[in-house]
């Protein structure tokens, strides 16, 4: 690394750089190229480009230079029954960057029956104050009504979120029903947003928790046998079916078993819009560890869904996110000290939920997948960023290396080798789950903003100039399949005559079955279209060798079974 | 299929009766004729004087069966007179010369039975004079069929389902099924019990055949439960329906099926499930309405198979859960199949039902334009659109992931379904399938060679009789079982049609199909109740079956994984290290408050083992090199995973 010029050009410089002799690395393919980048944008790229003097240079020496990270789940500095998480903004963002990761989307978590609005101010200015790199903000939607509906529409119009979590477990706080999940699956389909579940079955896993702490378990892993996997995977299942009916584009947070990650691959291979999340703690470590003797180890890996005692998880999960059935990765970085998850010390279910990651995630993610043979480095770009900016709406500002994106970069080190371990690692908690591992791959220059962050093993944050990096609705790459099914999910009735028949009496008293409900919907007013009814038979209706498919109507629901609709009866 | 021209004729005859009673029927001798019920019971006598005779009222049914091949019964009068057995005679009966087949095996030999029981098996048996013999001449001789799902006379809003557990019973036998299993239907309010004695008192006066009886479980609460420990120990009840369906009226949360589930493991009983995912049908329903949608194909379109297969999905979850064996009614899709066959293949303890219209029509016909046949299709979970799935469906019963057939028989009359006329969610639900079933399935799956005879009796008797602990006596030929059993003509071929069939009903959806393979002889309690196209039922006949808890084919598995199932805690010290101050919120409520409402636990307050704690630890561990599990027993071990997760 050296100046070009004189040596003692003031710091102001390092808003104009330039990489030389780096192997680009984007997730479509590899080149060798130099880059120069200027007020935080990258400006050429190309071999002896013209540049103004007085730039520092960084020498990559074929080195591989790939988009900075977007870690797209944190919950950074997050508020817990009065305490908060040890990382906040400033911390997380600063392990962030340490990690090679440039850019993070937190969770914004209103308590139900606040504002989602007011929620998300809070954590703007908490994060305005303090990141250290650009973020932006999911919403979580932890309650359902009609003025949340509004908050939702005014969030995703103007304040720059495209993407919302509800929850399917935390039973009686967090959780919605099914029709609830239907309702907001329904209205953020109309308004271009990213639905995003948290999929466990709550209503059985409190029944089960409370069978745990009768039987007198009440360490952590208690959690763990709690919250069996397949109450994840039958959770996952059921949002896919949600979001089908729905014609809404899902994203499942962290998926953490393999069950739950078959059900969406066989979802995607039917054709569902959806994408799969793994979590650095899922794809780097298992279960296991619950049963340490030493609790605050076991409590240490308290997160929801759990992380499988399955073994073989980590690396069933690496095999799927390099085949492409699971889409993005995020840590779930939520951190606790020891004794904030001895809150839950003689009952598991007390335990503050919440692993760290962030700093590991691309680390692990190398190691795991593309030492292993698993994934190309392209694909290592695609899942540790292009497809998280793809899904945000954020492509090309981030997740690419071209002209006009970001200058969010990371040099890579394809041969380091560290162990991670608590006393190294740049979060302030006290454990590290993924303590004792020897990950090789590592982030050796990275580059945020336009400035240099990391060098020489050397980290230099500034709290506070991370930007919130707005998220504009309907991203093409989830919703331009959406669109095109809308368009053709138009269903029409079957005209046909009155029916003018004997009716037989009957009481509406036991409610026919399907009758209440349609009662307790508030807006179903069963009108028959006069339109579709112009004419009507008096005596015995047409025999029905007309072919039922009048021009130009379109039958989606039939699969298969378009063709037999006209040959039948 | 264009029969739909035919049909309505109906119309004409239609309003010219009061509604609520079931049409009557002119042709065929198998229409309800009033009065023709009166003696129906078998006059021999007369039978051995003018055999053959048809007298005069085989008009149409002749027609359907291509010459129906003879079947000899030859009665000897000559010692009975002697033997002064004529009150008695008809009880006993030899069966020559049939190919018995059960389920594991087919192998020719006589049948001798008496008093309604099996007595003798083999050749040249020694039996007493003046026994009516009949001659199979090589035929099939099997256990007559079980249908495990009717829901005979059910109310449904102050009317009741065309037929009655006559009518149905009679239907059932005619189409060589010799016992029926009716779903009891309790309003939400109505104690479990009342409704079956309610159940019991219809079917004791009218029922033809044996019969038994299911329990929905329409809402939950403590009372509930002690009123199915009192069926199942007093009642011979060792099965209850749930609904994940009908929201608002019959449908329950997860939770509350836990529990019901966890009840039911501990009666030994069978759990069964109505799959559909109610919450997401209600809004599906509110959508069709409001874009106009009324007719009957918006049952469909608000019932999409997706729907069918989540809740079977889940359902398999709280099962596995609460280690409880689980029964799905009413398969109708592939998906919902497809979740039964890998939740097996993952040693889940599932069984699931297709119906007859499942594996014999699709829901195509919901788009007909006229709207009384689209309407008699309505059923839920609805037939599905596709084409190919009564194939798939076929092949899945072929193959063993699908294990009993029902049919599901809930048929109501135009008027009735008229009730629906605007607006699809208020038809009243069920198709006709009784009488049909045992053909269908040998049409389907027997004559295109998925499977052999000896799985057509699986499926359609014998599985059943395990799974609801019917077997031997039912479901089987051996000595000691029940005379129930069906000469079988796979040569018969008949063309299925509203106007020969018993049912009530104006539509049959299976209007117009040929099938081949019939009963030819149907004995029922050791008397025949069919040949030669006549049938003779008795009403009232039929008896209650009653049924223990704790079937062998079921509960093996689930008691060998109860006693694996046992959890420990991890042995560890006190922790005594700093604990961070906390406001308490909701949070701390989720386990407890659903603890509280459930009626099934009485939650104790956590107690920690002390024995267990024989040493302490202070402050954090930074790390800690102690070995993992060194004493202590872990039942969910790394990589057992799968196991435990069955084992609820």
């Amino acid at each position: 690394m050296s100046y070009q010029g004189k040596k003692n050009i003031p710091k102001i410089t390092s808003d104009r750089l330039l990489i030389k002799g780096g192997r680009i690395v984007n997730d479509d393919q590899s080149f060798h190229a130099d880059i120069y980048m200027e007020d935080g944008l990258i400006k050429q790229i190309g071999d002896n480009l013209i540049v103004p003097g007085g730039v520092k240079t960084i020498e990559a020496n074929g080195k591989m230079v790939i988009p900075g990270g977007i870690d797209i789940h944190t919950h950074f500095q997050m508020p817990y029954r009065g305490t908060t998480t040890v990382d906040d903004f400033a911390q997380g963002s600063k392990a962030a960057l340490a990690g090679g990761t440039t850019m993070i989307v937190d969770h914004v978590i209103p308590e139900p029956g606040s504002s989602l609005i007011e929620a998300y101010d809070q954590w703007r200015q908490w994060a305005d104050e303090k990141a250290c790199c650009d973020y932006s903000l999911h919403v979580d939607i932890t309650h359902w009504n009609d003025s949340i509906k509004q908050e939702v529409d005014n969030l995703i119009k103007e304040k720059g979120v495209n993407s919302f979590q509800v929850y399917m477990a935390y039973k009686d706080y967090y959780q919605m029903s099914n029709s609830e999940l239907y309702e907001v699956f329904t209205f953020l389909a109309e308004r271009g947003g990213i639905a995003q579940v948290h999929a466990e079955n709550g209503e059985i896993i409190a029944e089960e928790q409370a069978r745990m702490l009768q039987m007198g378990i009440t360490g952590p892993e208690g959690h763990v046998l709690s919250r069996p996997e397949e109450l994840e995977a039958e959770a996952v299942f059921r949002a896919i079916t949600i979001a089908s009916q729905t014609n809404c584009p899902l994203y499942v947070t962290r998926v953490m078993s393999k069950s739950a990650a078959d059900i969406i691959s066989q979802a995607r291979k039917k054709g569902n819009v959806v994408f799969g999340e793994p979590i650095t703690a899922s794809l780097g470590t298992d279960g296991t560890h619950y049963w340490s003797k030493n609790w605050a180890k076991a409590a240490s890996f308290v997160t929801s869904p759990p992380l499988s005692p399955d073994p073989t998880t980590p690396d069933y999960l690496n095999t799927l996110l390099s085949s492409g059935d699971l889409s993005v990765t995020g840590s779930a970085h939520c951190t606790f000290s020891v004794s904030q998850k001895a809150i839950g010390k003689d009952d598991f279910t007390q335990i503050p939920e919440g692993v760290n990651g962030v700093e590991e995630r691309m680390t692990l993610i190398w190691d795991k997948a593309v030492t292993t043979g698993k994934m190309d480095e392209n694909m290592f770009v695609a899942v540790t960023s292009t497809n998280a900016a793809k899904i945000l709406n954020l492509y090309p500002r981030k997740g690419r290396v071209a002209v006009g994106s970001d200058a969010d970069l990371v040099i890579w080190d394809t041969d380091s080798i560290c162990t991670i371990t608590a006393k190294t690692h740049n979060s302030a908690a006290e454990y590290n789950v993924f303590e004792g591992m020897e990950l090789r791959g590592a982030p050796l220059v990275v580059i945020c903003q336009g400035k240099i962050i990391l060098e020489d093993g050397n980290l230099h944050v500034t709290s506070g100039v991370g930007r919130f990096i707005p998220c504009s609705a309907f991203p093409d790459y989830a919703y331009k399949r959406v669109k095109a099914r809308k368009q053709l999910a138009v269903l029409r009735a079957v005209p046909r005559g009155m029916y003018d028949g004997p009716v037989s009496e009957f009481s509406m008293s036991r409610g026919g079955t399907p009758s209440a409900s349609a009662r307790t919907s508030p807006t179903k007013q069963p009108v028959r279209n006069l339109h579709q009814s112009g004419f009507s038979l008096a005596g015995p209706p047409t025999p029905d060798d007309v072919p039922i498919r009048p021009a130009g109507r379109r039958i989606v629901v039939p699969p298969g079974g378009r063709s037999n609709i006209t040959s039948l009866s | 299929m264009s029969t739909a021209g035919e049909v309505p004729a109906f119309f004409k005859s239609m309003g010219s009766d009061s509604p609520a009673r079931p049409r009557q029927k002119f042709c065929g001798m198998f229409c309800p004729v009033e009065g023709s019920s009166d003696s129906k019971t078998l006059d021999f006598d007369a039978l051995s004087a003018c055999r053959g005779k048809s007298d005069g009222r085989v008009i149409d049914r002749q027609t359907d069966i291509s010459q129906p091949r003879k079947v000899e019964i030859r009665e000897s009068t000559g010692k009975e007179a002697l033997q002064n057995l004529d009150d008695r005679r008809s009880d006993r009966l030899l069966i020559k010369g049939g190919k018995i087949v059960n389920d594991d095996q087919s192998f020719c030999a006589d049948i001798y039975m008496e008093d309604g029981v099996i007595k003798q098996i083999g050749e040249n048996l020694i039996v007493p004079g003046g026994v009516k013999t009949i001659d199979a001449h090589g035929r099939m001789l099997m256990p007559g069929g079980i249908d495990v799902h009717t829901r005979f006379q059910m109310p449904d809003r102050g009317m009741m389902s065309a037929d009655d557990f006559y009518q149905g019973t009679k239907a059932a036998l005619a189409g060589g099924t010799t016992m029926i299993i009716d779903h009891v239907v309790p309003e939400p309010g109505v104690s479990l019990i009342s409704a079956f004695e309610q159940w019991r008192e219809w079917a004791d006066s009218k029922s033809c055949c044996d019969y038994s009886l299911h329990i929905d479980i329409t809402e939950w609460h403590k009372g509930i439960q002690e009123e199915m420990e009192a069926l199942v120990k007093d009642h011979g009840v060792n099965s209850f329906l749930v609904y994940l369906a009908y929201k608002d009226i019959f449908q329950l949360t997860d939770a509350q099926v836990y529990e019901v589930f966890s009840v039911i493991r501990d009666l030994g009983a069978i759990a069964q499930v109505h799959a559909e995912n109610g919450d997401i049908v209600a809004e599906e329903q509110r959508k069709i309405l409001e874009q106009g949608i009324t007719g009957p194909e918006g049952h469909v379109l608000s019932r999409p198979e997706e729907v069918e297969a989540e809740a079977v999905n889940r359902s398999v979850t709280v099962a596995n859960q609460t280690n409880c064996p689980l029964y799905v009614t009413k398969v109708m899709s592939k998906s919902a199949a497809d979740v039964i066959a890998q939740a097996r293949k993952k040693g889940t303890v599932v069984y699931g039902e297709p119906i007859t219209a499942s594996l014999g029509t699709d829901g195509s016909h919901y788009w007909s334009k006229n709207w009384a046949k689209a309407a008699a299709y309505v059923t839920s979970p609805p037939l599905s659109p596709d084409p190919t799935t009564p194939d798939y469906l076929n092949s899945l019963l072929s193959c063993g992931d699908l294990q009993v057939t029902g049919s599901a028989h809930c048929p109501f009359n135009t008027a009735q379904r008229a009730v629906g006329k605007d607006d699809f969610s208020l038809i009243p639900e069920g198709v006709n399938g009784t009488e049909e079933r045992m053909s269908v399935i040998w049409d389907k799956c027997v004559v295109t060679g998925k499977m052999d005879e000896n799985q057509f009796v699986a499926v359609t008797s014998t599985n059943a009789a395990k799974i609801f602990n019917l077997y031997p006596r039912k479901g089987r030929i051996a000595v000691g079982s029940d005379a129930d059993l069906v000469l079988w003509d796979p040569d018969l071929t008949k063309i299925i049609s509203a106007k020969s069939h018993i049912s009530a009903v104006e539509y049959n959806i299976f209007e117009g199909t040929e099938v081949r393979g019939g009963p030819l002889v149907v004995i029922s309690q050791g008397k025949i109740v069919l040949e030669e196209g006549n049938l003779h039922t008795t009403e009232g006949s039929g008896r209650y079956v009653a049924r223990k808890p704790f079937p062998d084919y079921v509960y093996k598995r689930i008691k060998a994984r109860s006693r694996l199932a046992e959890l420990r805690g991890v042995p560890r010290g006190l922790y005594d290290g700093p604990v961070c101050e906390v406001s308490v919120t909701p949070k701390t409520m989720t386990p407890a408050s659903s603890a509280k409402t459930s009626p099934a636990k009485q939650p104790n307050q956590p107690v920690r083992n002390l024995h267990q704690s024989g040493f302490s630890l202070s402050g954090a561990q930074v790390d800690d090199n102690i070995p993992r599990r060194n004493t202590q027993r872990i039942v969910a071990p790394p990589g057992g995973r799968a196991n435990i997760t069955s084992l609820g």
